[in-house]
């Protein structure tokens, strides 16, 4: 009887444990997919302020990257995901339909930007002219100031 | 005895009465003299563009989600909750009815420089007059007539619903007298030209400090924290601290900061968000002049 209760308290406990880690799970996943856009972005942005020499394979990398990374992004905000070290706003539980448009649009200007490549310096700073509207029109609603 | 009691009672009556002029002396409505809105000439529409796009006018008056041209259709309708109620913002366009087409540039002005409208009454400092006081009667003619060249609406919004006290317009008098001055925001050591360009721009119509600056329970900055941040007044996070301290931007350097206001990305290559992005969206219509004078007078301030 005795073991019987220790065993179902710790089945509990366990339960407990691994829904709070699945709710950390989506949390970093999401923070890593952005992190990964932010530093292509970056290698964008050496190349549109003449830091770095233009690369077309790098141009290549860093675009491929934000679409693939921002198609896969709104599917890492399972309910439940709200909760966490997260700057996730309730806006992207609220409108999610919004939320995801935005996710599109940018994958599709990444698309659109890889199937013409920009072919030097100021097409690279011409590029990152449309994509970071989209980022921060999306930051805008979504995403909370500094925690 | 009744005549002691009526002394008492008629003294009593002096003295609220003294008190309650005195009060009205302190908090009335407090325009500029017709005087010195004369004689201003011809408006400088450059001058008068770039206040409108440092002074962020569109982010509040243009209609709800409204971009590219439809920001200069100053419409109103937008809906500003606060602690103290919603406050639903007025249509400034050039319709003479529904607008402020019929205003006067001494009603204007005083409305942007004095907190005080058409008819003479208070308004509230959720329209930041507390920071446009500091545009000179030259550069509010230039903006006046920069306005005027926008299109017209017809929209009326509805009145502000606000909850008791904060209804009563004569209270914003004493929160004027509090903290309502057009005196520098920090006194800066350095009198290099382009600090004082960037002191113009963030504390008067960049009104920076509105948000990035903690307030009391009366809504007064706290003096000795200037844009050291604080609770995000629209829900979750924080508003960062932009002074030297800031452990967000403390480390950028002034091209960074004149960087990301122009294109919207920090030097790591985030984005701007929340409520800055119309910001970030506005300013990145100045010239880069001005934004490097902004980014220069934000290394100049005191740390916090």
């Amino acid at each position: 009887m005795r073991l019987r209760s220790y065993v179902i308290a710790a089945g509990v406990a366990c339960l407990c444990l691994s829904a709070a880690f699945a709710q950390q799970e989506p949390i970093a996943a999401r923070q890593s997919l952005m992190k990964q856009n932010r530093q292509a972005a970056g290698a964008l942005g050496a190349i549109a302020k003449g830091e770095k020499p233009y690369d077309e394979a790098v141009v290549k990398t860093a675009l491929t990257t934000i679409s693939a990374n921002i198609k896969a992004f709104p599917d890492q905000f399972p309910p439940g995901s709200d909760i966490g070290d997260t700057k996730a706003l309730p806006a992207v539980w609220q409108k999610p339909d919004d939320f995801r448009a935005l996710a599109t649009k940018l994958g599709s200007e990444a698309d659109a930007l890889l199937a013409t490549l920009p072919a030097d310096k100021d097409g690279v700073a011409a590029a990152l002219g449309k994509l970071g509207p989209i980022c921060s029109e999306c930051h805008k609603t979504y995403r909370a100031p500094t925690n | 005895m009744a005549s002691r009691w009526a002394k008492v009672l008629g003294a009593g009556v002096v003295v609220v009465a003294a008190g309650a002029g005195v009060a009205w002396a302190l908090t009335k409505p407090d325009p500029h003299p017709d005087t010195y809105w004369a004689g201003l000439g011809e408006p400088d529409m450059v001058n008068g563009e770039h206040l409108f796009w440092a002074g962020g006018c569109a982010s509040c008056h243009s209609a709800p989600n409204a971009t590219g041209d439809a920001l200069k259709v100053l419409s109103g309708g937008r809906a500003l909750p606060s602690p103290f109620g919603t406050f639903h913002i007025p249509n400034i366009s050039s319709d003479p009815g529904a607008g402020i087409g019929d205003w006067t540039l001494a009603e204007f002005g005083n409305a942007m420089t004095r907190g005080v409208g058409p008819d003479g009454e208070h308004l509230y400092p959720s329209f930041p007059y507390g920071s446009y006081a500091r545009l000179s009667a030259k550069d509010i003619n230039d903006l006046f007539g920069y306005l005027k060249t926008l299109p017209a609406s017809s929209n009326v919004a509805p009145p502000h619903e606000l909850q008791f006290p904060y209804n009563i317009r004569l209270a914003v008098g004493g929160w004027k007298f509090l903290y309502f001055n057009d005196r520098p925001r920090v006194e800066l050591a350095s009198a290099d030209e382009k600090v004082r360009r960037g002191q113009f721009l963030a504390e008067g119509p960049g009104h920076c400090g509105e948000c990035h600056t903690p307030r009391n329970a009366l809504g007064g900055f706290l003096a000795d924290q200037w844009l050291a941040g604080g609770p995000n007044p629209e829900g979750k996070g924080t508003i960062p601290d932009i002074t030297p301290g800031s452990r967000d931007i403390g480390s950028w350097s002034e091209g960074d900061i004149a960087s990301y206001l122009e294109t919207g990305f920090t030097p790591d290559y985030d984005s701007v968000g929340g409520s800055m992005v119309e910001v970030q969206q506005n300013l990145a219509h100045l010239p880069k002049s001005d934004l490097e004078a902004i980014a220069a007078y934000l290394k100049a301030v005191p740390a916090r």
